[in-house]
């Protein structure tokens, strides 16, 4: 092998040598540092649902006329997300978000290293955002699900996100799980994170073709609410987006089962702060030259 | 063939335990959620025992060593009954209870108890125990996974005299009985909003004079 | 090469040398989850028929209910063959428990209690019978449902389940459980949580045994399956969602 088969860089490709490194440095024994996870209940269903126009209903009840069906179909995606944060067995953020902004119609939840579900959403969303205004039309779900997915690959699960993507674009509803390898599904409804097996029992138990939005909202609440409850790694609050055709609702904390079961009537003092027993100011500006006009920055 | 991964003789089921004593009480409490991993297995598993009539044992760790040490304890009490016609006090159960864990030197009991009881003056006083027997008497302890949350602010509202002061000094807390049950109801409540593993429900077992009292209050349950 | 080792030094070696003992590092045939509720009159259980030889489904008729002796019965997830082993210890227990023949008979309490011992024996002796095993009974009117893990840890509740469905049924157990199941509604509850069971756990079968006891007696159930459902319109053509990725 000569000299510059070493020197000269790898074309393309990524390089994975810190990755090998840390791998060294740990079987060495050394601790990396351990990060914000979140621990995680997050889910996501499709709703359809055909509703019979009012107006063909009431003609048929007050006119008896022959029956006229006159469908339209309410359609969307609902996502919803647990809001606990966890290091290790510490909970480290009580309320945090994990549906994140992905555009307008097209939202994410994300489980797993807080900075990496942060970080992923964030930098597939501004390309989404740049390809809106080279197109000048609405991003589509399948896009952002490519782009997601070629990222998480080319990291061989290194990045560590597993997402549940939805949104609502020209061709429809869709809904998708995204593995840290980057394999995805197409999914009516999906379950990711710690708490995915206790909101995957209320999904599979409960979960039926031509649910109507508020009914679809109610499944998410309870099967997020079933990892909020029977995981350790989920809890808190429950947050839902719904996505419709041209609409986006993100409903914050939509429910708040967990409120503080004890607050002692009588508070608690603490004892009083380090007193400032002396103060001495000593101006530094007579006991060195000060030379002003020096070369001015350059603008 | 082989998938599952490697046994271990130990699992950690959680679990948090706080004692204080007072100058003619003891309260010892500790929350009822059995966990394993990140599941659940019970919300209502009592981890407090009573040992003989005046001490009273909170442990947490591996709920099966910690009823095998219960056993133990409990064999070792009928016996001291039998042979003396008297309870065993509480300064007294406490060694034996650091001298049944150091007999396990080298296979632990993966327990982290907290003693509580009055002793043959009817003081308040607890023992706080690592898992291989060291002990120590003190006025206040915490035990377990939320004791990192829960020791701290003991140690602010219920500053003890050091150990080293000559003449040695009293440790136990200046609070009353009520004031004290409180502390502890507050002292859940905040470990619980941040611990995984400690939540669902407390049990609060009080010695003083006039015998042994239970209370119960409701914990975060997510 | 020495073959022929001291049997005193292969003795002082065996905590160290797993292969020259015999003991169960790893299980062979399981088993997967039991689940066990109360119910108005008694517990039921349920548990499916299949044995596990690590990913290939080997045996297809496992009977994973027993009784044990009048008033308990027993279902196990994990080791077949510790399983069947265990049943037998059961066996001499309950004899011995006879020979007394003062017209007392063993409770669900005392059996809970002694596999407690049993299995925790046994993780002390870094042996462990590699199961979870869940014990339901009725004696004097008093219901009782516990569990066993194999390392020993213990504990009652009002419904119970191992392996797998301690994360997929109880949740369901959790919202969905009360003191006042008729018989029916418990069936129902129970077929709920198996079906989910046979929806996410890949070695669940669908062939399962259902088992009741209250303080009339118990009953074992032939073996039946239980209807499900695969045909969502979204299972139909899964590309279609999204078409223009790969």
């Amino acid at each position: 092998m000569g000299k510059a088969a070493v020197d000269v860089p790898m074309k393309g490709g990524f390089s994975f040598d810190h990755y090998r490194r840390n791998e060294m440095l740990s079987n060495k024994g050394l601790k990396p540092p351990s990060f914000l996870k979140t621990g995680t209940t997050i889910v996501g269903l499709i709703f359809q649902v055909r509703i019979l126009g009012i107006y063909s209903y009431l003609r048929r009840c007050l006119f008896n006329s022959p029956l006229m069906f006159a469908f339209y179909v309410q359609d969307g995606v609902i996502l919803g997300a647990d809001t606990r944060a966890t290091e290790g067995p510490i909970v480290a953020d009580k309320n945090c978000e994990k549906i994140h902004y992905m555009a307008p119609n097209i939202y994410c939840c994300g489980a797993g290293t807080a900075a990496d579900t942060e970080a992923v959403t964030d930098m597939v969303s501004s390309q989404l955002q740049l390809h809106r205004y080279h197109t000048s039309r609405e991003s589509r779900v399948v896009t952002a699900l490519s782009l997601l997915k070629s990222h998480l690959f080319s990291y061989q699960g290194h990045v560590s996100a597993a997402l549940v993507l939805g949104g609502v674009d020209v061709t429809g509803p869709h809904l998708h799980t995204i593995y840290p390898h980057g394999s995805t599904d197409t999914l009516p409804f999906a379950t990711m994170g710690s708490g995915s097996l206790a909101a995957m029992a209320v999904f599979e138990s409960k979960y039926r073709e031509g649910l109507a939005r508020d009914e679809g909202i109610k499944l998410v609440t309870e099967a997020i609410c079933s990892g909020i409850f029977n995981d350790l790694g989920s809890g808190s609050n429950v947050d839902v987006c719904v996505i419709t055709k041209g609409q986006t609702e993100y409903l914050r904390n939509l429910q708040t089962p967990n409120p503080r079961t004890y607050v002692n009537e009588r508070g608690y003092s603490f004892s009083k702060k380090t007193e400032v027993l002396s103060t001495k100011i000593t101006p530094l500006k007579e006991l060195v030259e000060v030379i002003e006009g020096g070369d001015a920055m350059e603008e | 063939m082989k998938q599952q991964a490697n046994w271990s003789p130990y699992d950690n089921n959680g679990g948090t335990c706080v004692a204080i004593a007072g100058a003619d009480y003891c309260v010892v409490a500790s929350d009822t959620r059995m966990s394993t991993g990140y599941s659940i297995l019970t919300r209502d598993y009592s981890k407090i025992c009573q040992l003989a009539e005046k001490s009273v044992m909170a442990s947490s760790g591996f709920q099966a060593d910690v009823r095998a040490l219960q056993k133990v304890l409990a064999a070792r009490h009928a016996i001291y009954q039998h042979q003396h016609n008297k309870q065993m006090s509480c300064p007294a159960m406490a060694q034996l209870l650091s001298n049944t864990l150091y007999y396990k030197r080298f296979f632990p009991y993966y327990a982290f108890n907290v003693l509580g009881g009055l002793d043959s003056e009817g003081k308040g006083c607890v023992f706080t125990y690592d898992a291989v027997g060291s002990y120590e008497r003190v006025g206040y302890s915490s035990q377990g996974s939320g004791s990192t949350l829960i020791m701290p602010f003991l140690d602010n509202q219920l500053k003890s005299p050091s150990p080293l002061l000559l003449p040695a000094q009293d440790a136990v807390t200046p609070l009353s009985e009520s004031e004290a049950i409180d502390l502890v109801k507050t002292c859940f409540a905040s470990a619980t909003e941040r611990d995984i593993y400690t939540g669902d429900k407390l049990e609060i077992v009080v010695l003083n004079v006039s015998g042994i009292r239970r209370e119960y209050m409701e914990l975060r349950k997510d | 090469m020495n073959l022929l080792v001291d049997s005193n030094q292969a003795k002082s070696n065996s905590l160290i040398s797993e292969a020259a003992s015999e003991r169960t590092l790893y299980p062979y045939v399981t088993g997967t989850s039991v689940i066990g509720i109360k119910y108005k009159d008694g517990i039921l259980m349920m548990a499916d028929m299949g044995g596990s030889y690590g990913s290939t489904l080997r045996y297809k008729s496992m009977e994973r209910l027993k009784p044990v002796g009048k008033h308990s019965l027993l279902g196990a997830s994990g080791e077949i063959s510790d399983f069947q082993e265990i049943l037998r210890y059961l066996d001499e227990l309950i004899l011995y428990d006879n020979m007394w023949d003062d017209g007392n008979s063993m409770g669900p309490k005392e059996v809970h209690n002694y596999l407690t011992r049993v299995m925790y024996n046994r993780r002390n002796k870094f042996n462990p019978l590699w199961n979870s095993l869940v014990l339901g009974g009725v004696k004097n009117g008093q219901k009782y449902l516990g569990m066993v893990s194999m390392i020993g840890v213990h504990f009652e509740d009002n419904h119970v389940a191992t392996g797998f469905g301690n994360h997929l049924a109880r949740p369901i157990l959790r919202d969905e459980w009360h003191e006042n199941l008729s018989f029916e509604d418990g069936v129902r509850l129970l077929e709920k949580c198996m079906r989910v069971l046979l929806y996410r756990d890949r070695s669940a079968v669908n062939k399962l045994q259902i088992a009741k006891i209250t303080e009339e007696g118990m009953t074992i159930s032939q073996p039946y399956a239980l209807k499900t459902s695969w045909n969502l319109a979204a299972f139909q053509n899964p590309t279609a969602g999204a078409e223009g990725s790969w």
